[in-house]
């Protein structure tokens, strides 16, 4: 069975359509990379299939069960958002954040395991207002991993962060999905990176240009060119 | 002199309602600092003036009217500011002056009232009665039971909403859980410190606990201290040079706050 189906998905918003007419299916052990501009939904197709976003036609399909009919399919996903928003004052330490995500509150030791696996274990007892970007990140991947999800979804989770973080960071993907099992979908501007890790490439503008296998899309060098012009323009235009 | 006060049986109501007041009030106003949602326990406090003065026109207990008002209201202001989309602020400005608004015509209707109104205004600890004392230390077990129960929820839909959601908590149903919550609180606390100065006991000790606290366990149990500290001190010292408790609490708390600033700025403190 699929993990994620989801069929002629159409997003309209009261000015612009967001997305138009989207089918693809994500099956167990899956590295999706979904790939487009600033603005081609990539965030609304995540808030669609998180349930942030129930204004859509067409239907999201989890586990075979329709994600209008029960949030349960929610309790299988680890979500790391693009840039979690929180006052940098806010008193929680590391361990209180991955606490937060853990469901089965006996589980507590399941904390300090997901903190050693993610290489922060040192930084549990710390604010984290104090934390720099990519350890926060981390942070944020261990409270989505703390209740071992089947599927991990990351909205562009690098922006802003030091380059060894992001290595570290795709390092700690490749393992997750390679040894642990975990289907991930992930949105990312960085080509190189998708090509490296994702083994399955979705192209996003509205509509879906492209869904497959990545060796497909990085063998056609049209498609490529097509978008690393895209990102290139998207990268000018965060700095 | 000093130890005989403590003999007295209204002196024991107070201090014990004291205490479960500013447990109570340090942790429902710990959530609402961190929602940046600090003047919402002074928005209620000031439409539960509406509700006291219908109380005392009625010829009710007021803090029954109070009760009932400043819950509808604050969930009602709570509703039409997700419904219309109006900022935290402009709401509890919105909530603030209809209530002082509405006493104030329900009063005009009365034709004034005596001395009674200024009790609910600036708190009468020392007058707390038995049955007051009663149903102020069961509304604080059953809220801080609540909170216990909820802990995780409440904190991460404070924490992050929109991830809170994504992993599957009711985040709508625990906002009103909350605003109901400080509503059942502020009006259990008007006896204390009174409508005017709610807000402090809600915003002071937790400002100064966070400046101490690392983790959120510690936060809150550090706010409670200086709320404690605060409210038994106040309580004390304004008994035995006779000066208003009210006042006093506030002031307490709010150098507790001072010292703590002169501390952290010494560089005595981790700066977070």
């Amino acid at each position: 069975m699929s993990i994620v189906e989801i069929n002629n998905l159409t997003v309209q918003y009261p000015d612009v359509k967001a997305l138009d007419d989207i089918s693809f299916v994500v099956n167990p052990g899956d590295f999706l990379g979904i790939i487009g501009p600033n603005g081609a939904g990539k965030s609304t197709l995540f808030d669609s299939m998180l349930r942030l976003n129930t204004k859509y036609k067409g239907t999201i399909k989890f586990f075979g069960q329709d994600i209008r009919r029960s949030k349960d399919y929610l309790k299988e996903i680890g979500y790391v958002p693009q840039k979690p928003i929180f006052e940098k004052n806010f008193p929680v330490t590391v361990s209180d954040v991955v606490r937060m995500g853990l469901r089965n509150e006996s589980d507590e030791n399941k904390i300090d395991e997901i903190l050693q696996q993610l290489w922060i274990h040192e930084l549990r007892n710390r604010r984290i207002g104090e934390l720099s970007g990519g350890q926060q990140q981390r942070v944020f991947i261990a409270k989505a991993l703390v209740n071992n999800p089947k599927i991990l979804i990351l909205d562009e989770p690098v922006t802003g962060i030091d380059q060894q973080s992001i290595e570290l960071f795709y390092s700690i993907l490749r393992e997750l999905n390679s040894k642990q099992k975990i289907t991930i979908i992930w949105s990312s501007h960085d080509l190189d990176a998708v090509n490296q890790l994702a083994n399955h490439v979705a192209c996003l503008n509205k509509t879906l240009f492209f869904h497959g296998e990545s060796e497909k899309f990085f063998s056609n060098d049209e498609l490529v060119k097509q978008y690393s012009e895209a990102s290139m323009q998207e990268h000018m235009h965060h700095h | 002199m000093s130890f005989e006060i403590l003999t007295y049986g209204f002196m024991h109501r107070a201090l014990i309602s004291g205490i479960a007041i500013a447990i109570l009030c340090s942790v429902v106003g710990l959530f609402l600092v961190l929602r940046r949602y600090s003047l919402f326990g002074d928005a209620i406090a000031h439409s539960s003036f509406g509700g006291i003065a219908l109380g005392l026109l009625a010829g009710v207990y007021p803090l029954w009217t109070a009760y009932g008002v400043s819950i509808i209201s604050a969930l009602i202001i709570t509703k039409i500011k997700d419904k219309y989309n109006i900022s935290g602020d402009a709401s509890i400005a919105v909530l603030l002056s209809s209530g002082i608004a509405a006493g104030l015509v329900i009063i005009g209707f009365s034709g004034g009232f005596t001395i009674d109104i200024f009790s609910f205004l600036f708190g009468s600890i020392l007058l707390v009665s038995v049955d007051d004392t009663v149903l102020i230390l069961s509304l604080t077990g059953a809220i801080l039971i609540v909170f216990l129960l909820l802990y995780r929820q409440i904190l991460y839909s404070t924490f992050n909403e929109e991830q809170a959601k994504v992993s599957g908590i009711a985040v709508e149903k625990i906002n009103y859980l909350i605003v109901f919550m400080a509503g059942i609180t502020v009006v259990t606390s008007i006896q204390l410190v009174g409508v005017l100065l709610i807000s402090a006991l809600f915003v002071i000790p937790n400002v100064t606990a966070i400046m101490y606290g690392r983790g959120f366990k510690q936060t809150a149990i550090i706010s409670m201290g200086f709320s404690v500290f605060s409210v038994v001190a106040g309580i004390l010292i304004s008994y035995i040079f006779d000066i208003t408790p009210a006042g006093t609490i506030v002031l307490l708390s709010i150098s507790l706050l001072a010292g703590t600033m002169v501390i952290k700025s010494a560089g005595l403190l981790s700066k977070n």
